[in-house]
């Protein structure tokens, strides 16, 4: 007999309650509703953590799972940021434009309104009129739409040319590399109608909620953010568990043999790459009116890299790894390059972790790779006392990218 | 003694200067006396002139004194003299005709004349007329170069005396196309205008379209009617068009007082904001005025009253348009002076088009030349070792710093260069066989955690880079052979270190073709490739090949390095610039074989000159449509354009 959904992913339920026992303990300590242990900052960090563990899991499904390694994913997560961060800067200029325009002794028109807030927000790269992307801007049904539509979209027609003239592997890897880039650099122009590289700023004050104090917006965002990642798991938990799963790890393994099979692998590959784009794009819309700013710097394809180093120290395919790299090596890094961490003197060189945290980073991750290639999430499986299948050092599957079985050991 | 010194000084002062007194300088002088002591930029030409057409030998070393403050007058009897310092109290006097000591004079007997600036420009422009015919060339020279900075209608006449008498050919040359130019500006005859214009279609330099182009310049007016026969008609403009917006033709209608003005909205707004009343402006409620229409009714209201000056209206400003011409007049007035020039600059306009194609055809050759430098190292270990190393670009950076490093030992540049380029591959071959033996080998078959170990190495060399050299950018300076540029025409160049580079780019294609098909290493390293069991049991060391190509392919980025280094400045972010456009020149290229890593470069170059041609102004848009396009290019083929076939294509 079949069993059960979360009979059979019992980690699902043990992730579940974990992230809830989080947030309650965050409510409670934080300044917004609680007794104020955790400062409002720090609060926004973990919100923001929160969001970078959902992308995580969307690299994890389409890395971890599919075997496409995107370098392309933080592109899908900054222009979720852009969507709604166009309305959030539109809807609050709109309403301090109404309140200036309102002193003057004559009304203003529609136009004057719009001119003016045109103004208010390009002009800092020197223009007043408002680019076609920002048609939808004052109206958040449509703007929130496109924080789904427009990466989904992007996603769709990118995978659909590349899956359909079996681009794979390192070359898949750069050709979204080069997307991502292409991206970044056309948002830098300033007449890209997103502000060039000053982006989109002020995201953090909501508009119509100005006497709402921002520990209290904080908690809000938090609690936005933990129930998208509790949904987002559930989702890719049910997505990698039953036939579908097996499809798309059969595709990481062989991808020929799957498609000899029968399976319509770009079909397959395509959905997971646009799901994906989706998740990273929901969680940039909840990322970046945590972090107030959003700019093309966020877009650039060292972004996307980080999101797989995040995945792979925390150990890819298995989403609660996912969640544990991006948390754990993002709140390090936040430590480490915010200056909290003590000098270490060598007698002759003092280290400062400012400037060394991204040697130390680089280096270990070479070493993660090298010897831990399970990640930190390989730690359950001596928990659970789970072991490989004793193969005489064959490899795991057929293909030349499949894990050999001594490396599987390691 | 004292009585004998006495009489020799007025022996001095009274014999002597009776000479001075009659050469015919100091008589020229003594006539324009008023207006030397005047010294009035205003007033002074004719004493100038009267100088610079006097023919006297004397008058050029005059003027040039006067404009060096060097021309004293004696306050006793007005003669000018060019005085020498003795002491601080006394002065030698110097005749000015025949250049004899003459006398000695205390300080407070003469006065020294002090030529404004505005003088001092005005005598140097005569001077000009002495120096073109100076017998030192490089005076001529100066001369020359005076005069294209700044010239004036009275050179032409002393430039055309002096062509007769110059002996240099380079300078008569010079001499000849500048008179040419100042015929176009200054001659009175039309005729010998127009020949001047015609010799200078279809010439390449900026001075001529600087002479030209004035002639051409025109200015808009409006006329109601027909425009006036006098005038030298350029066109007649439709107001509305794209040459002459119905807002901009209305405007020269008001400046021309042919219309009365159009009140803009802003005007509109302050005037009914100056006229509330009872919280209405006119009939209107305030609180009604939130759109166009009803503060135009208002405003009607208000104008009517005679408050405000009536604004035109949408009929009248039409039928303004209407009832009158609109046309642009050139300057010039002769109109067969404009044509030919007009003429003249289409020309000049075509051979600027192909000399700027040709330009950029070499800017885009350049370009290609360091992609494919950039990349040629990949193509060792990516193209035919199938590794991705993402450090590459760090490699690049090694190389860089290792030439800034050596630059500062050894001062010498050329010298420093040259022992860089063998350290610097030296340096990044060291680099790169280390990398290979602690982490790619163990990694050949997941390819993917290639990728992503080599990032983890390339993060940390370059922020180790950053905590070695910091944050700002070093120079590498090359030497000074490589200075400069090769300059072919006024529009074609091409700067020696892009030479440099592009022949730099051609002797490691040579290197790269004759390693990998003529040497032991190269066939090894193919058949490694192709087959590492099979090459294994043919007693080839697999592990010790891949590590020797690894080596070779960075110790090619280290070279390309140091020549990157010596164009753009040096930081730790070099490398990163360069990474993902050499993987591009790889991919665009078809993995595996160099002739394509050089079609992709070269293909990559032109196409990304190209974009910025078409849109000079954005560099950035160049290279977002460069990567579109690129990743639609792969679209149709995947493999590059040179696929490799069969077994050699792997899988």
């Amino acid at each position: 007999m079949r069993k059960s959904f979360v009979a059979r992913n019992p980690s699902v339920l043990i992730f579940l309650a974990l992230l809830g026992v989080f947030t309650l303990a965050v409510t409670v300590l934080g300044e917004g509703l609680g007794v104020g242990l955790i400062s409002t900052s720090f609060v926004k960090t973990l919100g923001k953590t929160l969001c970078l563990c959902l992308v995580a899991i969307a690299m994890d499904l389409v890395w971890g799972y599919t075997g496409i390694l995107s370098l392309g994913h933080f592109a899908f997560f900054g222009l979720g940021g852009y969507m709604i961060g166009m309305w959030l800067m539109y809807a609050r200029t709109e309403l301090i434009v109404a309140e200036s325009l309102a002193q003057a002794e004559i009304p203003p028109t529609p136009d004057e309104i719009r001119d003016a807030i045109g103004t208010q927000i390009f002009g800092v790269v020197g223009g007043s009129d408002f680019p076609a992307v920002w048609t939808f801007a004052h109206s958040l049904p449509i703007q929130l739409a496109l924080v789904v539509l427009v990466p989904g979209l992007l996603a769709l027609v990118f995978g659909w040319l590349a899956f359909r003239s079996r681009v794979t592997g390192v070359y898949l890897s750069i050709l979204t590399q080069a997307m991502t880039l292409a991206l970044a650099l056309y948002l830098f122009q300033n007449d890209s109608g997103l502000r060039g590289n000053n982006g989109l700023s002020g995201l953090q004050n909501l508009p119509g909620a100005a006497d709402v104090p921002q520990s209290m917006v904080s908690i809000w965002f938090f609690w936005a953010s933990a129930a998208a990642l509790a949904i987002g798991y559930v989702v890719a938990a049910f997505v990698v568990s039953g036939k579908f799963g097996s499809v798309i790890r059969g595709i990481r393994d062989d991808e020929a043999r799957v498609r000899f099979l029968g399976y319509s692998v770009e079909g397959y590959k395509l959905f997971v790459f646009t799901l994906t784009a989706v998740i990273a794009g929901i969680a940039g819309a909840l990322y970046y009116p945590q972090a107030g700013i959003i700019n093309p710097a966020e877009i650039a394809p060292i972004a996307s890299i980080y999101l797989a180093v995040w995945v792979a120290i925390g150990g890819r395919g298995r989403l609660y790894g996912a969640v544990i790299g991006a948390a754990f090596v993002s709140l390090l890094s936040t430590w480490f390059t915010g200056g909290q961490v003590p000098d270490l003197p060598l007698g002759i060189y003092t280290v400062k972790w400012v400037d060394w945290w991204l040697v130390l980073l680089g280096f270990s991750f070479v070493l993660v790779t090298l010897f831990a290639p399970k990640g930190i999430g390989g730690l359950f499986d001596l928990l659970t006392g789970r072991h490989g299948p004793d193969r005489h050092g064959a490899a795991l599957g057929p293909d030349q990218g499949s894990l050999r079985e001594k490396e599987a050991e390691q | 003694m004292r009585i004998l010194l006495a009489a020799l000084s007025f022996l001095v002062l009274f014999t002597l200067p009776a000479a001075a007194q009659d050469s015919p300088i100091q008589k020229l002088l003594q006539q324009h006396r008023d207006l030397i002591e005047q010294s009035s930029r205003r007033t002074i030409a004719p004493a100038i002139d009267a100088l610079r057409d006097s023919g006297l030998p004397a008058a050029q070393v005059v003027l040039e004194k006067w404009q060096g403050k060097e021309l004293w007058q004696r306050k006793a009897d007005g003669l000018f003299f060019f005085a020498e310092r003795i002491d601080a109290q006394t002065y030698r006097l110097v005749d000015i005709a025949t250049g004899n000591e003459t006398a000695t004079a205390a300080k407070d007997e003469i006065e020294q004349l002090k030529p404004n600036s505005g003088i001092r420009g005005m005598i140097g422009a005569a001077l000009v007329q002495f120096q073109l015919t100076d017998p030192d060339p490089a005076r001529r020279a100066d001369a020359l170069n005076a005069i294209s900075r700044d010239a004036e209608p009275a050179h032409l006449a002393a430039l055309r005396a002096s062509i007769g008498a110059e002996t240099d050919p380079d300078l008569r040359a010079r001499k000849e196309r500048l008179e040419r130019l100042l015929t176009i500006s200054y001659d009175e005859d039309p005729a010998a205008r127009i020949a001047a214009i015609q010799s200078f279609a279809g010439d390449l330099g900026v001075d001529a379209r600087a002479a030209l182009n004035p002639l051409v310049a025109t200015t808009r007016a409006v006329v109601s009617g027909n425009p006036p026969a006098a005038e030298n008609l350029a066109r007649v403009l439709e107001p509305g068009s794209e040459a002459l917006p119905k807002d901009e033709a209305y405007a020269l209608l008001v400046a021309a007082d042919l219309a009365p003005p159009r009140i803009n909205r802003d005007d509109i707004r302050a005037a009914l904001a100056a006229n509330i009343q009872n919280g209405r402006v006119g009939s209107v409620p305030v609180a009604q005025l939130d759109t166009d229409a009803a503060r135009e009714r208002a405003y009607a209201e208000l104008a009517e009253a005679g408050i405000v000056p009536a604004t035109a209206t949408e009929a009248q400003v039409a039928e303004a348009l209407a009832s009158h011409t609109f046309y642009e007049r050139y300057a010039e007035t002769d109109p067969e002076i404009t044509a030919a020039a007009a003429a003249a600059l289409d020309d000049i306009a075509l051979k600027v088009g192909l000399n700027q194609a040709a330009d950029l055809t070499l800017d885009a050759l350049s370009l290609a030349s360091i992609y494919f430098l950039a990349a040629i190292g990949l193509a060792v270990t990516f193209g035919v070792m199938g590794v991705i190393n993402m450090a590459h670009g760090e490699f690049i950076m090694m190389g860089a710093y290792t030439g800034y490093v050596v630059q500062q030992l050894v001062p010498d540049y050329t010298l420093s260069i040259l022992i860089a380029l063998p350290l610097a591959f030296a340096i990044t071959f060291g680099a790169g066989v280390a990398m290979e033996r602690l982490v790619i080998r163990w990694l050949y078959n997941r390819p993917l955690e290639t990728l992503l170990a080599t990032f983890g190495i390339s993060i940390a060399l370059q922020q180790l880079a950053k905590n070695i050299f910091g944050t700002q950018a070093r120079p590498l300076t090359s030497p000074d052979w490589l200075d400069g540029a090769l300059v072919i025409n006024d529009v074609v160049s091409i700067s020696y270190i892009r030479i440099a580079i592009f022949v730099l780019a051609l002797i490691f294609l040579g290197l790269f073709l004759f390693i990998m098909r003529k040497t032991r290493l190269g066939l090894e390293v193919r058949a490694v490739t192709q087959n590492p069991r099979m090459a294994a049991s043919m007693g080839i060391n697999p592990e010790r090949i891949n590590m020797l190509a690894f080596g070779l392919g960075s110790g090619i980025a280290g070279v390309a390095g140091v020549a990157i280094g010596l164009y753009a400045k040096v930081t730790s972010e070099l490398g990163q610039d360069y990474i993902v456009q050499s993987f591009m020149t790889v991919v665009v290229g078809g993995v595996g074989n160099i002739w394509g890593t050089l079609l992709g470069a070269t293909l990559i170059g032109f196409l990304q000159k190209g974009i910025e041609w078409l849109n000079p102004s954005n560099t950035l848009a160049a290279q977002t449509y460069m990567i579109l396009f690129i990743i639609l290019f792969i679209q149709f083929r995947p493999r590059g354009i040179i696929a490799l076939r069969g077994r050699a294509a792997g899988d």
